[in-house]
């Protein structure tokens, strides 16, 4: 089958919104899971929480007037829900790591099947920025990696263990790629939905750890 | 007994009279996160002030855009940097300095970084946290069991000057930011010996409400209103 094959990066968005609890609230990591943001239906109650203070906010509407001091964490402007509220750095960062964070949706270099996350560095950069992906990792109760299955170079990012160094221990939840939804549990890595076209055996070539598969049918 | 009229000894009318006193190796705190929340103009002013070996604290190290804190680096003031994220490719003069060997950067994650600058302000010696445990950023740090979780020590990080960003004060020095614009500033301005705000408007004492003042005034020593704005 083709690498083209799989769920197209607004799809894999909205199969992470379908892992998201209404009233949650998510903060979104830089790069691919900002199109959750542009994907998210307002009427679940999901609250966007951003690491520069912002609670409560939501992609732009069509032609909407745009406010510099109203951004996400890659610095794209937002707009914000009514019963938006704003904080300084340490309240941001204490609904990060004091508990209060239902779902931290991060890229990732590479995942472990324990849930390892490496995130923010690659093995040879001079240097590297690490943000608040260390924060967020540890403080969210649940964390989900949405990333590509493979790198650049077609190596697995799905990974016995991460060569990349880490940006937290055994915290990632799930993963989210183009090919497939994978939950990570204390049996492993299981798979709980494949992309249409993606077999079991392609995904498994694709991953360099065990999967279980647990594909519900009626998906 | 009358009120006593407040003394409105905070305001100054340069931005080169604001930051004057930024001395050789002063540990510099720098407000904003990404692209916003920056005093551009403060910035603009130590750059022609020109003080050496400073150690700056700033989440960023520049995005390429004028008045932000990649200007210090390109004027060659800084020996060290403390920051949280800075590898944007705007951020030009920065990796040319690392990749020379000119500037020594500590990387810290973004939480810590807040919370070191509370601590400061605080008057805490430190916290631990469980941010970076088992990571590159945590390997050599004091580490402990607490309530059956692990964390690692992270000291407070004060600093001599910090140059803040605002929307508006009074004369007395209360401030209120600008939604995400808000960001370190508050944290920047009580972790400083001594604190420079750049506002967008001065306001007349007395027309923000006790209960919306973002910082109060204690925090903050001079105020320069900006140029663009009076």
């Amino acid at each position: 089958m083709s690498l083209s094959a799989g769920w197209d990066k607004y799809e894999q968005a909205r199969k992470v919104i379908a892992l998201l609890k209404p009233g949650s609230y998510v903060n979104l990591g830089i790069g691919m899971p900002g199109l959750v943001a542009d994907q998210m239906d307002e009427n679940l109650g999901i609250y966007l929480h951003c690491e520069n203070g912002l609670i409560g906010y939501r992609g732009l509407y069509p032609d909407e007037t745009i406010d510099i001091d109203v951004i996400d964490a890659a610095s794209k402007p937002v707009g914000l829900i009514n019963g938006a509220s704003v904080v300084a750095h340490d309240v941001s960062f204490a609904i990060a790591r004091g508990g209060r964070l239902d779902t931290a949706v991060l890229g990732a270099f590479q995942v472990s099947e324990f849930g390892d996350l490496a995130n923010w560095m690659s093995p040879n950069a001079v240097i590297a920025g690490v943000g608040g992906a260390m924060d967020l990792a540890v403080g969210a109760r649940q964390v989900i990696a949405m990333m590509k299955h493979v790198d650049k170079v077609g190596e697995p990012k799905i990974v016995r263990s991460c060569t990349y160094p880490l940006t937290a221990r055994n915290v990632v939840d799930y993963i989210v790629s183009e090919y497939a939804v994978i939950a990570i549990s204390e049996e492993g890595l299981i798979v709980e939905e494949l992309a249409e076209g993606v077999t079991e055996e392609f995904l498994e070539s694709v991953t360099a750890a065990p999967l279980k598969f647990q594909v519900s049918t009626s998906s | 007994m009358g009120q006593v009229a407040p003394v409105h000894r905070k305001v100054v009318l340069s931005p080169q009279e604001a930051v004057a006193g930024i001395h050789n190796g002063a540990v510099l705190l720098v407000g904003g996160w990404g692209g916003i929340g920056i005093p551009e103009e403060l910035i603009l002013a130590v750059k022609s002030l020109a003080p050496r070996n400073l150690t700056i604290v700033t989440n960023n190290c520049g995005m390429g855009n004028p008045g932000d804190v990649g200007e210090l680096f390109g004027a060659g003031l800084i020996s060290k940097v403390i920051a949280t994220f800075p590898v944007h490719s705007g951020a030009v003069d920065f990796r040319n300095q690392v990749a020379r060997g000119e500037v020594e950067v500590e990387l810290t994650p973004q939480g810590t970084l807040a919370e070191r600058l509370r601590s400061a302000g605080a008057g805490l010696g430190g916290f631990y946290t469980p941010t970076g445990v088992g990571t590159l950023l945590g390997n050599d740090k004091e580490s402990r069991v607490i309530q059956g979780k692990n964390y690692i020590f992270e000291e407070s990080l004060p600093g001599d000057f910090a140059i803040i960003k605002a929307d508006q004060a009074d004369a007395m020095g209360n401030l209120r930011f600008r939604y995400a614009a808000r960001s370190f500033n508050p944290l920047m301005a009580m972790a400083a010996k001594r604190t420079i705000v750049q506002v967008d408007e001065l306001v007349e004492v007395g027309s923000i409400a006790p209960d919306d003042v973002h910082l109060p005034g204690i925090f903050v020593d001079q105020i320069y209103v900006s140029e663009d704005h009076k």
